[in-house]
């Protein structure tokens, strides 16, 4: 079992022996402890040859495809629960993203770094300059995150989409969601880590 | 010529020839009563069987696939890379067989072999063959080897079709399918180049409406424009321009009809060496079957209905700059086999040199095919405990 509390969290989400579709599913350790502990069928998409090659090794199945160019090969509501988890703020196009998830999932489940934390506030408070930090160690004009959000912006995003938030959860680096995280969850929380699925 | 036998190689080896005495009906209506089919085996089949790999060949492929007939030979076999002790398929785990396939010329029975039936070599009389007929040949040489379930199916190219073809009619006889480089059915633009390959061989003189063994010819010239019109396609236009460019051999125009531009001479030669050593009529037939297959045509071109019965994990891997089977090809069957809800990765390897990609030693690609079989490695021995 991996100890990235994200996984942990997802985890108890997702059904005994559902379909699950991992987008950007990284080396598959995810897709690898759910097929273990809950018997998951599921694939990845991942375009890292490194990462594609650790999934491959570990018999996690894997499709080599860009998320950007969308998910046309896949049919609606062909899958269970469609994970992302954080790549959201990587993606040429988020909200269309989210679009597609829901359209091949029933639910999607995604995370995503908060861009609203007290610590990225404070560093462009305090020095004028997009924050860096270990979550976040890239400089503006090489990072792959195009589209950071925070919390807030998020839910907006949800609600214009008219989707529904079966669950939420808000964690910061140290533990799964103190008190602070659940009292301020736009300020103390660290990745948001939201279950969706189309409003009725 | 090796000076010695390098340590991953399987070393010499002995083709064998095993005969057939079942009538083997063939999908244009015909029966071959008696046939053989000439292989090679590397590594040792274990206790429990299960531990059998498949190699299927490509066009012009043959069983040689690995390690040396004597110590004079120039080259190993045509997946050497590939096959050996700690090389992907990898013979310390694997029991991997090699086959000729039926209608090939390399000793299976073909067109160059005695029609038991006339006393007279087969020529153009020998039945055309389909991906389906080889496979039903081969799952009965799984039969005669003990093997009633392969650990892996593996093929590139047309050899890839064969592997398809296996997961389909055979679901219960492999664990794995790796399909490489290949395509679920031909485009328009496929057949068109096997049409001319075709239509060089039989409009040779020598071809004497594929008589020609009988009639002491050979149409050389007509199998030569053949091959060189594939090997066109085998080689991506950026392999080409890097290997030859625009390079002339002697430095100058020689306003004549020479071989002048060095990759002219390179073909002229990749065609008289082919031609030399494989048969037209074998050429004929194998570019016949890869026009054939299209296993989705009966279930009204529907893939992923002709896949449904699939039990195997597939691996995909296709090349980027491949353009006879192209990555989009592979994602074809990719996306049926998803469809179907079967097990399977796909991977697009980065690689200059085009279809031929499929046999060369590509980091990436060697290291998926090795990654993978050793995991198939491990199943075998988990179910052998």
């Amino acid at each position: 079992m991996s100890n990235r509390v994200d996984f942990a969290i997802i985890s108890d989400w997702i059904d005994q022996g559902s379909r699950v579709l991992d987008l950007a599913c990284g080396e598959g350790t995810l897709l690898a402890d759910l097929g273990k502990n809950k018997q998951v069928r599921g694939y990845g998409l991942e375009i890292n040859p490194q990462n594609i090659q650790n999934c491959i090794e570990s018999g996690v199945n894997v499709l080599e495809q860009n998320i950007d160019q969308g998910l046309d090969n896949f049919g609606d509501q062909s899958f269970d629960t469609v994970v992302m988890t954080q790549a959201l703020q990587a993606l040429q196009f988020p909200h269309l993203a989210l679009d597609e998830m829901l359209r091949v999932g029933r639910e999607c489940i995604v995370t995503f770094p908060n861009f609203g934390h007290w610590r990225c506030r404070w560093y462009l408070a305090t020095k004028g300059r997009m924050p860096v930090s270990k979550f976040m160690p890239y400089t503006w004009y090489d990072t792959p995150n195009i589209h950071f959000c925070t919390f807030k912006d998020f839910e907006d995003l949800c609600h214009q989409k008219k989707l529904k938030i079966i669950n939420r959860m808000v964690t910061d680096s140290a533990n799964r969601g103190g008190w602070r995280t659940r009292l301020l969850p736009n300020l103390m929380g660290e990745v948001a880590i939201y279950h969706l699925t189309r409003g009725e | 010529m090796p000076e010695t036998i390098p340590p991953d190689s399987v070393g010499l080896v002995e083709p064998e020839t095993v005969h057939f005495d079942r009538p083997l009906r063939l999908s244009c209506g015909q029966t071959l009563n008696e046939y053989d089919l000439v292989i090679e085996t590397y590594g040792e089949l274990n206790t429990e069987k299960n531990n059998g790999v498949l190699i299927c060949h490509a066009l012009s492929g043959h069983h040689h696939a690995a390690g040396y007939h004597t110590m004079e030979d120039r080259k190993p076999g045509w997946w050497d890379n590939f096959i050996g002790p700690g090389k992907p398929l990898d013979t310390n785990h694997f029991f991997v067989v090699s086959l000729n396939n039926l209608g090939g010329c390399h000793g299976s029975t073909g067109p160059i072999s005695i029609n038991p039936q006339t006393g007279k070599l087969y020529g153009s009389d020998f039945p055309i063959l389909t991906v389906e007929d080889w496979v039903e040949s081969q799952a009965r040489l799984a039969d005669h080897l003990g093997i009633r379930q392969w650990a892996a199916v593996v093929g590139g190219s047309l050899g890839g079709m064969q592997t398809l073809y296996w997961s389909m009619a055979y679901p219960e006889r492999l664990r794995h399918a790796v399909v490489i480089a290949s395509a679920p059915k031909l485009s328009a633009q496929n057949i068109a180049f096997n049409e001319v390959a075709r239509q060089a061989i039989r409009s040779d003189e020598n071809f004497r409406d594929g008589q020609y063994l009988e009639e002491g010819t050979l149409p050389k010239s007509g199998l030569g424009l053949a091959r060189m019109v594939g090997h066109i396609t085998y080689l991506s236009d950026d392999a080409m321009g890097q290997k030859f460019g625009r390079e002339l051999k002697s430095g100058e125009y020689s306003f004549d009809y020479g071989a002048q531009f060095q990759v002219e001479s390179y073909l002229r030669y990749q065609g008289e060496h082919f031609s030399g050593s494989f048969d037209a009529n074998t050429y004929l037939l194998m570019t016949r079957a890869l026009d054939y297959f299209d296993p989705a045509r009966k279930f009204n071109d529907d893939l992923a209905q002709a896949l449904s019965p699939a039990k195997a994990h597939f691996l995909l891997v296709s090349f980027t700059t491949d353009w006879r089977f192209s990555p989009e090809r592979s994602r074809e069957i990719t996306d049926a086999l998803l469809k179907a809800g079967k097990q399977v990765s796909y991977m697009e390897v980065d690689a200059p040199q085009g279809h031929d990609a499929f046999l060369m030693n590509i980091p990436r690609y060697v290291n998926a095919i090795s990654g993978y079989m050793k995991r198939v490695a491990v199943e075998c021995k988990e179910a052998a405990v």
